[in-house]
């Protein structure tokens, strides 16, 4: 498969692989309405026009917005561009590009609050929502100290402004151009703002020559107009630019503002039924594992020695006492030094380790679930222990197991949706890009819990079956 | 008649407490010996004895000269000779849930004899079929009777053709005419001499009807 991938790249011609994230939404990166696999925005077409530069051709690759620097390290892709702040964090970790786009953090207030909230000093003991690990949360936080502010960290962009309205919170910090694409709700975006930064594109740290090509292809749009037009189609485009061009190269023009398009539900039914697919193989694949391991540690804890007793146990105390989450990002990133492990990869063995331990205690219980009684009986007719196993205790066993391993396999279903963290995009990531895409998640939403019903209620129907025919009692 | 179970002095303990001491007996092939006492004065935990279930702490025992001595039960290994030599038929029959009564008496012919599923299956069906239980070979455990249950439970003790067939409590949960029924049955099993039963039971009437001897446990 991999060989028939890398096949039809070479014949594609060479490849400048970018990290972003469409759930993001525009005007950055978004789904394209004409057709939700592809993705459209004014990075995506900044990461185009560097593609072009460099004699390549760019090729989008999805990733979480939180998990791109980690991702650009570990070779996924050779920059990342996705609304990345020019942080002096990032500079150190990372080679990154020239700024190429100039953003201004706005404090965004309910319109009665609009007089009394102006600047961040106006909210002592306030809530204030933003995303986390942004610029604009470290400024809360160190207005937390100064003002007496309390920060609120999202997620993502959507509810901070949702929630605003709601009373939930006081005040939103964001980026001026993600305000303005919420401004439909109908706050107010103060005018003073509150700091500026810069985006530029993230590339590894070793990555440093092929940075300064990426900025000599920059600065030559600036130069040429091109990233001026590009910013005025997507209406982001305004003064400020220009002088952010002016300092690199000296020269520039000006103004704007852009709101995604809603994508119509036909358009997005292939990509959910792709991404459903993905789901299906995950968790099947996962599983399969699962259920291996899982009966291997059984087996050691019922009758291994007692080292081989200790290991299992500990093995399966420590992934239970854990998050699944931090497994995917030690397999995923923190194995990466070791073993660069394809994305998808490491999500099964992630999804099927953590299972296995579930699997292994549902398989321990059901062993010992057998009546002692049936043992000794096999025991009196001469059967060896492994027969035992194999003969009797195994299957009497694999019928009390039937009904938790069909429930596990229905959490382990909606569990696959936390891979999206390490750049797989399944059925609940896919659904998360649409809902940002049309802005609510209403429809996205009802579309995705049908999808994961039709997958799960005929896996429960099974289970009852095979619960009332093999019944042991 | 010859000897074919021999228990001499035999003392089980659970912590400082005797469950069973000093019991000595002995049953000869073509003999039927009760072994008679209250509940819980230690009937099954001879018979689990003498099947190697359990280990003892005082005396003998010697199956169709098999010796068994006090200390752990030996390993499942050790005990082929005298797995083909003892069978047990329990309280509450322990059959295999999981399998119909004809493979709950094929099982070991397969599995332990090695024989041909066309051979454990004729075995199975003439085991079956001298029990009365013929009819019911295709039933699951939970499908069968009381009654039905044990004479499938007595067929997969003697599948493997032992000289010694112990029983506990067999007529625990069986009404008058089906004690008497089952008394027939113990008998046309030792009539040609080949072989020895030893029947824990607390059923006085029973072991006076049916059986040659009787051992009373206090």
């Amino acid at each position: 498969m991999r060989v028939l991938f890398l096949f039809w790249v070479a014949l594609q011609g060479p490849v400048l692989f970018w990290g972003g994230d469409a759930e993001g939404g525009a005007p950055f990166v978004e789904a394209d309405p004409a057709d939700a696999s592809k993705v459209r925005g004014f990075d995506v077409e900044v990461a185009a026009v560097i593609a072009h530069g460099l004699g390549r051709r760019a090729q989008f690759v999805q990733v979480q917005w939180s998990s791109i620097d980690q991702s650009v390290e570990r070779g996924d892709f050779a920059i990342g561009m996705s609304g990345m702040e020019d942080t002096p964090a990032r500079r150190a970790r990372h080679a990154v590009t020239v700024p190429y786009f100039e953003f201004r953090e706005v404090l965004a207030v309910r319109p009665e609050d609009a007089g009394r909230w102006r600047r961040l000093s106006d909210l002592r003991g306030r809530r204030v929502a933003t995303l986390g690990a942004t610029m604009a949360y470290d400024l809360l936080l160190a207005a937390k100290d100064s003002f007496g502010v309390i920060a609120v960290s999202y997620d993502d962009d959507v509810h901070p402004y949702s929630d605003l309205m709601t009373g939930r919170v006081d005040a939103v910090l964001l980026d001026h151009i993600i305000a303005k694409r919420r401004s439909a709700l109908h706050f107010v975006i103060q005018p003073q703002a509150v700091a500026t930064g810069h985006y530029v594109g993230v590339l590894a740290q070793a990555d440093s020559v092929l940075r300064d090509s990426v900025n000599s292809v920059l600065i030559a749009a600036m130069r040429d107009g091109t990233l001026e037009q590009i910013y005025k189609r997507w209406e982001v485009w305004d003064a400020s630019q220009e002088d952010v061009f002016r300092r690199i190269i000296g020269g520039g023009e000006a103004r704007g503002v852009m709101r995604g398009e809603t994508v119509s539900v036909g358009a997005y039914l292939p990509s959910l039924a792709r991404a459903a697919v993905i789901t299906l193989l995950l968790s099947f694949l996962s599983m399969g594992i699962a259920v291996v391991v899982g009966l291997a540690l059984a087996s050691a804890r019922v009758y291994g020695r007692a080292p081989l007793r200790i290991l299992a146990t500990v093995y399966v105390e420590v992934v239970r006492g854990t998050p699944l989450l931090l497994q995917l990002f030690v397999i995923y990133y923190g194995l990466a030094g070791v073993v660069r492990l394809p994305a998808f990869l490491a999500a099964i063995l992630a999804l099927a380790l953590n299972y296995a331990a579930y699997e292994a205690e549902i398989y321990r219980g059901a062993l010992e679930a057998v009546a002692p009684a049936q043992l000794e009986a096999a025991r009196t007719l001469g059967f060896s222990e492994a027969q035992i196993l194999k003969l009797i205790r195994g299957p009497q066993a694999f019928r009390y197991a039937l009904a938790p391993m069909t429930n596990d396999f229905v959490a382990l279903l909606k569990d696959s949706s936390l891979v999206s963290v390490i750049t797989v995009v399944e059925l609940t990531k896919q659904t998360a890009i649409y809902a940002t895409n049309v802005g609510s998640w209403i429809v996205p939403g009802l579309l995705c819990a049908a999808v994961y019903l039709a997958m799960s209620l005929p896996l429960a129907r099974l289970a009852r079956r095979f619960e009332r025919r093999w019944s042991v009692v | 008649m010859t000897g074919l179970l021999k228990i001499d002095g035999l003392g089980v303990r659970r912590g400082e407490r005797h469950v069973l001491r000093g019991l000595s007996l002995a049953v000869q092939r073509g003999e039927i010996v009760a072994l008679m006492g209250a509940s819980g004065v230690g009937k099954t935990t001879a018979l689990r004895a003498v099947a190697a279930l359990q280990s003892f702490d005082a005396g003998r025992i010697e199956v169709d000269g098999f010796a068994l001595t006090p200390g752990p039960v030996p390993g499942q290994s050790q005990l082929g000779t005298l797995r083909r030599r003892v069978g047990l038929v329990f309280q509450a029959h322990a059959l295999f849930e999981h399998l119909s009564a004809r493979d709950n008496v094929t099982l070991a012919l397969r599995h332990v004899l090695g024989k041909t599923d066309a051979e454990s299956r004729s075995v199975a069906e003439r085991l079956l079929q001298s029990l009365e239980v013929g009819t019911r070979a295709d039933a699951l455990p939970r499908q069968l009777s009381g009654g039905e249950a044990q004479r499938v439970a007595i067929a997969r003790a003697l599948a493997l053709d032992p000289p010694l067939l112990l029983l506990d409590e067999p007529t625990a949960a069986l009404d008058p005419e089906r004690r008497e029924s089952l008394g027939q049955v113990l008998r046309s099993l030792v009539k040609d001499a080949s072989r020895g039963l030893l029947v824990a039971t607390h059923d006085e009437a029973f072991a006076r009807a049916h059986t040659d001897r009787v051992v009373k446990l206090n």
